[in-house]
């Protein structure tokens, strides 16, 4: 294979060491590849929908993960094949892009694959395939376009969003409480997201979880939480109206960075140095006084004698606080990062009405909450659970519901879920296909029965017949042509999601179906392997 | 075509039946293993370690034999978890916790196997959890006004909690102890003011409370052995040679002379320093630091108990009694709040003399010497202690009390048991289910006592359809008996934090379809 014939009949070399590569070409290559691709897809089938399975997952140093997650499964899956690789990068590239939609997207490009497979039998060239598949994307994103709604909320009008995070929610393991987590999601979203522009930063949400209490009990405190204790054990717990020294020196004598040395001969030079030393230390706690701070919050340590100083001088102060934590003190605040000592002034004190250090349970775990900050943007949504693992998959989940509720105050439109989207995409591209001459023709038709894959998971997840249902609520959308039938996965008894408030949004969809077209494409794009043959 | 390895090489992969049965097996193995401790007629267990010395250690306490134990099954790693949570949160219970997320998962199989959906199971578990709740919630009795029975409340509550450990013998004895220590810390949840000092010798019995506190240090040499009225400067600084801290300072002389007087100066710096603190009016001196020969000299001469190295919680529980703050620097002594107590004097306990200060301001924290035949009876009898402290300090935040021995289970079983009468559906199953892991814990105790558990269950079942009624397993007597009468009682948290804990992990163990397995990172082999 990787030896060719000169004009003389000598044979010549192109891979070089062929022996340690095994190769594979042509259509072997595709249908491994393709075999690949689905093998991940299978995996992340069964975790789609409300009634989708959980996975436990055990890392290599044998931490457990229980995760219903998508991008989090296969980021840990610790993937060896190249296009399986692939699979993982289109998951966690979702992840980046829109946060939630992490196993639709393997299902979708899964099913896509599984198409092109038979395709590829039938003798239909690869990259008639992928083009096929890149005009039916496109009519289906416009179709998806054309069934979206648009809907209005504001500050006060927060019920739409919270029933779109409370959809995404609906899959995961905290759907027991998911509309107390709903509501704290949009509305730490809302807090921070500046309407006008239309942008959310998310770095300003602040995710903490500690385990213990109740999933009931996790809260959104409008400040800043920091898993620190004041420094001396007998400052005061609770400071009203405080105002904040932010500061990155340490309460230490300086160590200037040149290398130096001071060289002690005489008895008057032991003594002055001593007495500069005990100066240096009291004006440091005189100049955080004298600017009227109330609380000091340092990034560095503190000297045993700054340390009583500033007790002794009734100035409560945080130590070790880390870098992160201490900028969106900084943001909440409304203070600045001070590095200096010499440049400590008033207006660069942040502002908060209330800091408080709270115990939990039997260990002796404190916590230092930041409240009625001076710029009430930062939040941290603090969770509570019964263990680590709950804890986690908590985190994600928020993270998931942020995502969403960000998505949808860039962009309000959305579409129904439970399938519908899909099943109504899959009408129209059918349709469509039958305006296309040449082979493309198949490469659309077998795209709409791929789109059809995703509520046939969701239906069979749920426990329901999978080709039946499908069929019943396609049929339903034709006739009624209303593309709000969907698969009715709790049971509620009605297949449509507008009655059952199942919201997705619009970019995610889309997204979705983009994203898995161009894997896909560049799965079937391979027509050779080279692989370094195990040895 | 050969099946894509999508893998690496020793990563595996277990899917659908077999997952979930790898997981139902790791959850009831772990359950089976800790099933014999609960109780009051529990057995214990002997973990010895695989480190150095081989210690071992004999205890009853399910946090800690989890804890020791190499498991290698993600199923059982997810009870291990919430066995030390809730050793966390309420310090009791934490057996319990695992006996029913295991009986839970045991009756989810046959359900499973019965060709139920796992998420059918799910969604009546949590029903039943929900029910269970308030069940329990309606028959809490809060005794928070009337402080004479509510002190009688937490005795029941400690008595009930040590019964099934190795200080039963003189539970009365030692519940007596943790009550008084929990009282005085007056509602806070801090045990850090509770201090326990254990030392071999004598027996469980001897062990008592002490007002005061008590510091496992000795008094300098030549020091006063007792103080009337002590005035006590709590202090955190280098009693050393004071080092310069300026960074890249060093002394360079060029003759002896001048190293003769460099040590003067030294000196000289550090008996001024002596003098200021003496300048507090104090005659008792206790550093976290080290303190040298040289001033410990200068405080014996000025008539003053100097006491070295206490750790950093002794200092801290010091300067909580006394009511004194602590201090690093000394130039303004007017300012700096000393502490106060009647006496300090070096008392005996065994061959050992400890330092005990008696008469103190606050009354906060105290001190329990646990005295015992050996070292693993002493830990033991320390980590039995600490979950009676535990949950007494969570009582006295919340106050809700039920009765114990199995009664609030059959309670709850009773609730859901009507619940699965009324609901239609597949779920009803999985809610009888429940209620049969919820009896499945007074029958384990029963079991552990050696008694006919079937007999007794069904006895205390049909006790239960009467109105009201308090009946319970009553080990001792072997037989079914007014838990109210008998005074056994257990904290509402402690229950509360079982049934939801157990719930969510066996929710989520039910959950998991699929285990992938990650190859275990190659490590040097070190034996």
């Amino acid at each position: 294979m990787a030896l060719a014939f000169d004009e003389y009949g000598r044979p010549f070399i192109i891979l070089k060491e062929q022996d340690q590569k095994t190769r594979l070409r042509g259509i072997d290559a595709q249908k491994a590849n393709i075999s690949a691709g689905k093998a991940v897809a299978r995996i992340l089938r069964t975790s789609l929908g409300p009634k989708g399975m959980d996975k436990i997952l055990q890392s290599p140093d044998g931490d457990v993960t229980i995760t219903n997650d998508g991008a989090t499964i296969l980021e840990q899956m610790d993937v060896d094949n190249q296009i399986a690789k692939l699979m993982v990068e289109l998951s966690r590239s979702q992840d980046y892009e829109i946060g939630d939609g992490t196993t639709g997207v393997v299902v979708m490009a899964g099913a896509l694959l599984e198409q092109a497979e038979r395709l590829l039998e039938r003798g239909i060239h690869p990259i008639r395939i992928a083009e096929g598949y890149e005009m039916a994307s496109r009519i289906a994103v416009e179709h998806l376009e054309h069934i979206s709604q648009k809907f209005d909320f504001g500050a006060s009008n927060i019920e739409p969003l919270v029933q779109t995070c409370m959809t995404t929610l609906s899959s995961k393991i905290v759907n027991r409480c998911k509309r107390h987590l709903a509501e704290i999601s949009v509305k730490a979203v809302l807090s921070v997201a500046d309407l006008e522009r239309k942008d959310v930063n998310l770095d300003m949400i602040k995710v903490e979880g500690k385990v213990g209490g109740k999933l009931e009990d996790t809260e959104l405190i409008y400040g800043i939480t920091v898993d620190k204790d004041m420094s001396h054990p007998q400052m005061p717990k609770q400071i009203e109206d405080a105002k904040i020294a932010i500061l990155t020196c340490p309460f230490e004598p300086p160590k200037p960075k040149t290398k130096h040395k001071v060289d002690i001969d005489t008895v008057e030079k032991f003594q002055t140095l001593r007495l500069q030393e005990q100066k240096y230390f009291d004006d440091m706690v005189q100049k955080c006084k004298d600017v009227g701070a109330t609380l000091v919050i340092c990034q560095w340590g503190f000297d045993d004698e700054a340390n009583h100083l500033l007790m002794h001088r009734n100035l409560p102060a945080v130590r070790w606080v880390g870098g992160v934590e201490l900028e969106l003190i900084a943001i909440a605040t409304g203070g600045r990062i001070v590095p200096r000592f010499q440049e400590l002034t008033p207006e660069k004190l942040g502002r908060a009405g209330l800091v408080r250090e709270k115990s939990f349970g039997t260990t002796k775990d404190k916590m230092l909450y930041i409240e009625h900050c001076a710029n009430s943007r930062a939040v941290t949504i603090f969770i509570r659970g019964g263990n680590k693992m709950m804890i986690e998959e908590t985190k994600r989940s928020i993270h998931d519901a942020l995502c969403v509720a960000r998505n949808l105050i860039r962009n309000n439109s959305i579409v129904y879920g439970g399938g519908s989207a899909e099943i109504s995409c899959s009408i129209a591209v059918e349709a469509a296909a039958d305006k296309y001459p040449g082979v493309e023709q198949y490469a659309i038709r077998a795209f709409a029965d791929a789109l059809d894959s995703v509520p046939m998971a969701l239906a069979e997840n749920s426990g329901l017949q999978p080709i039946e249902t499908l069929s019943a609520v396609k049929s339903q959308q034709i006739k009624d042509n209303n593309p709000h039938y969907g698969i009715d996965c709790n049971d509620v008894g009605t297949n449509d999601m507008r009655e059952q408030d199942v919201f997705e949004t619009l970019i995610g969809k889309q997204q979705q179906i983009l994203l898995a077209t161009q894997v896909v494409k560049m799965i079937l794009k391979i027509d050779d392997v080279i692989s370094p043959s195990d040895y | 075509m050969a099946i894509e390895k999508i893998l690496k090489d020793d990563a595996s992969e277990e899917k659908g039946e077999r997952a979930r049965m790898a997981s139902f097996v790791g959850a009831i193995a772990i359950t089976d293993l800790v099933k014999t401790t609960l109780g009051p007629k529990g057995m214990d267990k002997i973990l010895q370690s695989t480190g150095r010395g081989h210690e071992v250690t004999v205890t009853n306490d399910g946090a800690t034999i989890l804890k020791s134990l190499h498991i290698d099954n993600p199923a059982a790693k997810v009870l291990i978890d919430i066995s030390k949570v809730q050793d966390d949160e309420v310090g009791d219970g934490t057996t319990s916790v695992v006996v029913l997320a295991g009986e839970l998962l045991r009756e989810a199989e046959k359900l499973v196997a019965a060709k139920i959906h796992p998420m059918t199971i799910i969604s009546g578990y949590r029903m039943a959890a929900e029910c269970a709740r308030n069940a329990l919630l309606q028959r809490v009795v809060d005794n928070k006004e009337n402080a004479e029975k509510f002190k009688s409340d937490l005795m029941k509550i400690a008595m009930t909690t040590l019964s099934s450990k190795i200080l039963s013998q003189d539970k009365e004895h030692f519940a007596q102890l943790a009550v008084d220590a929990v009282m005085r810390l007056k509602g806070s949840t801090n045990l850090e003011a509770i201090q326990i000092i254990k030392k071999p010798g004598g027996s469980l019995k001897d062990s008592f409370l002490d007002e005061g506190f008590i510091l496992d240090k000795k008094i300098g040499l030549g020091q006063p052995k007792r103080i009337e009225n002590a005035k006590i400067l709590v202090a955190n600084t280098a009693m050393d040679t004071d080092k310069v801290k300026i960074y890249g300072a060093r002394v360079r002389v060029d003759s002896m002379s001048k190293v003769a007087e460099i040590e003067g100066a030294e000196k000289e710096k550090m008996r001024e320093k002596v003098k200021k603190i003496l300048g507090h009016g104090i005659n008792c001196f206790v550093n976290r630091q080290l303190i040298y020969n040289f001033p410990e000299e200068l405080f014996a001469d000025a008539g003053i108990l100097a006491i070295e190295h206490a750790d950093f919680d002794g200092i801290e529980r010091l300067a909580l009694v006394t009511g004194g703050e602590i201090a690093s620097t000394f130039d303004n002594p007017e300012s700096v709040k000393l502490g106060h107590c009647k006496l300090i004097e070096e008392i005996m306990i065994g061959e050992d003399k400890l330092i005990h200060f008696s008469g103190v301001e606050m009354g906060q924290a105290c001190t329990i010497v646990l005295r015992g035949a050996s070292h693993h009876v002493l830990d033991e009898a320390e980590r039995s202690l600490h979950d009676a402290l535990c949950v007494l300090s969570q009582t006295v935040n919340d106050t809700r009390v039920l009765l114990g021995g199995g009664w609030p289970e059959m309670v709850m079983a009773k609730e859901v048991d009507e619940l699965a009468r009324k609901t239609p559906g597949k779920k009803s199953h999985a809610i009888e289910a429940f209620s049969r892991a919820l009896v499945a814990i007074p029958t384990i105790i029963a079991d552990n006592a050696g008694l006919d558990s079937a007999d007794l269950v069904a006895k205390l079942r049909a006790e239960h359809h009467k109105e009201g009624c308090n009946a319970g397993i009553d080990v001792i007597s072997g037989s079914v008996g007014d838990m109210a009468e008998l005074g056994i009682s257990e904290a509402f948290k402690v229950k509360q934090a079982v049934l939801l804990s157990a719930t969510e992990a066996a929710e989520m163990i039910l959950r998991v379809d699929e285990i992938i397995t990650c190859a275990p990172r190659k490590r040097e082999d070190r034996m």
